[in-house]
């Protein structure tokens, strides 16, 4: 349980935040840039004092200006990998690899070098400098190193933002491979809705200094108030799913999660009973009073419309449920007077198969 | 090729030169550091002062230093009371003008080395619980080694020539505080002794030079080693 509340003032920013995050597991900070993420991060390392507030991980107090307690960074044991990865250029991949883990205290559990690197996928780099890697190649040394140290908390500061979208499709998994494995609670800052999709379970929803909204990131998502969220035109709601069949001759993967079942167009290498996350945005979803016939759409979801939230001047977001999966549809304010939508009414949620090319896999 | 006396000057130039920076190394490490990263009151006052026997007359660095390490000033006095050291006319002496003269040459480029150090790498190396001495050893040092060495290296070659400060505090005693520039200006004020002149110039020439070249290229493998290339 890692519990944070801080309170800094910078010339024209001031930072007042407050959240909690239950035991191991992503929890995401992300908001625009210049939102504090960052300096959030930097205070719970230790890396900047803030002028209030209160840090404290299983118990333990890392930060308490209350009562003048305050561990230098070396004392806190939060791992922490950097957007700009900063290895060590004098030393080898395997030396700043084994930084943090000689420095470890002697008492503390973690993975070995050997199986960090295999986790990782290091193993052809341990002799070469950092000068000579890419930039995704860094990263992955990067997470290593932070991971040996054998931290309480990781602390990851937009690891993928300095990396171009290739680099980052090859950084992405080993993330999620390495938080599989290390069973520790990571504090990930982004502004990347595709990372949060991949990687998250919680979501700390940021603007201003402020924290706007936090929880599942299943349910923020479906959440048609937030406009941090609502009104980006990835919006939509985040589905955890089961693969339940592939359909080869029809060329389809099906999807069941709580409440009904999808249809989408066929992804190949995905076992049957494999979890994933998928992202299905709120412009891709239709709304039909009656089961509509003769359409090309696979997905005839009956569900009831719980709300209906304006999003700019002529569109409506509506929140509907499928059981008890909460899906987004963004409509136009003709469709919804056309329909006569009102709360509670019955209808049906029309989705392309096809309409998913945001799927993300989770574990 | 040279005489006794005149390789003497040599071995004495090169010894000065060295003592010199032997003496200076560690405080103008520890000054630059102060000057790259402190902030406290009378920094800009530092600063000044570290970089005086740049801009005032080396003659007037000697004759502060006689005033100061004299056998009668208030540093020189406890020192031959106390601990019998005496400066004045010493090769001690000549080592000490010099490197006062060589002291902002090693800071300025220690600093250099320091302000161009990405201070994120010993936050990062904070946060994998490296204490202040450990980080500034295993981090620090090494990534601030090319500056130090260029910094030594330029004051050595800078020492072996120093002469007003030199001549001023230290005098020019054959075979004690005479070192090459001052065998020199002695040949120069010697009837015939144009030719020993031009020798010992040449020498102090070639010795200028190869200290350069070695600190460049001693540089450029620091470079490489700590992965800036």
């Amino acid at each position: 349980m890692l519990e944070v509340a801080l309170r800094h003032r910078f010339p024209g920013f001031a930072l007042d935040a407050e959240f909690a995050s239950p035991g191991p597991g992503v929890t995401a900070l992300f908001g625009p840039s210049g939102c504090g993420k960052s300096t959030i991060l930097a205070a719970i390392a230790g890396l900047l004092r803030p002028e209030a507030g209160r840090v404290a991980l299983d118990g333990a107090v890392l930060l308490d200006t209350a009562r003048g307690i305050a561990l230098p960074p070396e004392r806190r044991r939060c791992g922490v990998v950097f957007q700009d990865s900063r290895l060590f250029p004098h030393l080898s991949v395997a030396s700043n690899l084994r930084y943090g883990l000689r420095r470890a205290p002697r008492d503390a559990t973690g993975p070995s070098v050997e199986e960090v690197v295999a986790l990782l996928g290091l193993g052809a780099l341990l002799g070469r400098r950092p000068l000579g890697l890419s930039g995704g190649e860094r990263q992955r040394v990067a997470l290593g190193r932070a991971l040996l140290a054998r931290p309480r908390l990781l602390l990851m500061d937009e690891p993928l933002a300095s990396l171009d979208a290739a680099r980052r499709a090859e950084v992405l998994p080993f993330l999620a491979r390495l938080r599989d494995a290390a069973g520790l609670p990571i504090l990930y800052v982004t502004h990347a809705l595709e990372e949060v999709d991949a990687l998250a379970d919680r979501l700390v929803l940021l603007e201003a200094g402020r924290v706007l909204a936090e929880g599942p990131v299943e349910a923020l998502a479906a959440r048609p108030d937030l406009p941090a969220l609502a009104r980006r035109r990835d919006a939509g709601a985040l589905i955890g799913c089961t693969v339940l069949a592939q359909d080869a001759a029809r060329g389809l993967t099906r999807l069941g999660f709580e409440g009904g079942a999808l249809e989408v167009a066929q992804r190949l290498g995905l076992a049957v009973g494999a979890r994933l996350r998928l992202r299905l945005r709120a412009r891709d979803v239709a709304v039909a009073l009656e089961a509509p016939r003769g359409v090309s759409m696979h997905n005839i979801l009956p569900c009831r419309l719980e709300s209906i939230a304006p999003a700019g001047e002529a569109e409506v977001l509506l929140r509907l449920l499928v059981g008890p999966t909460p899906l987004l549809a963004r409509i136009t304010r003709d469709s919804q007077a056309r329909l006569g939508l009102a709360p509670g009414m019955a209808v049906f949620a029309l989705v392309k198969s096809v309409a998913f090319d945001h799927a993300a896999v989770a574990a | 090729m040279l005489s006794p006396e005149e390789w003497e000057a040599v071995r004495l130039s090169l010894a000065v030169a060295g003592r010199s920076v032997l003496v200076s190394l560690l405080p103008a490490v520890l000054v630059a550091w102060a000057l790259a990263r402190g902030r406290f009151p009378g920094r800009m006052l530092l600063d000044a002062l570290v970089h005086l026997p740049l801009v005032v007359p080396p003659v007037v660095v000697g004759w502060g230093l006689l005033m100061l390490f004299g056998l009668r000033g208030p540093v020189g006095a406890v020192l031959n009371d106390w601990f019998g050291i005496r400066l004045v006319f010493t090769t001690g002496g000549a080592a000490l003008a010099t490197a006062v003269m060589s002291f902002p040459l090693i800071v300025r480029s220690v600093r250099l080395g320091l302000e161009g150090l990405d201070p994120g790498l010993e936050a990062a190396a904070r946060t994998l619980g490296a204490g202040p001495l450990d980080r500034f050893l295993t981090v620090t040092l090494p990534l601030m080694s090319p500056g130090i060495l260029a910094g030594a290296v330029t004051a050595f070659a800078a020492g072996l020539g120093e002469f007003g400060a030199v001549i001023t505090f230290a005098s020019n005693i054959p075979g004690e505080t005479q070192t090459l520039p001052l065998a020199i200006y002695a040949a120069t004020q010697t009837p015939g002794g144009e030719a020993a002149a031009g020798r010992l110039a040449l020498v102090s020439f070639a010795l200028a030079l190869a200290g350069l070249l070695l600190a460049e290229l001693a540089g450029r493998r620091l470079g490489r080693w700590i992965g800036r290339t």
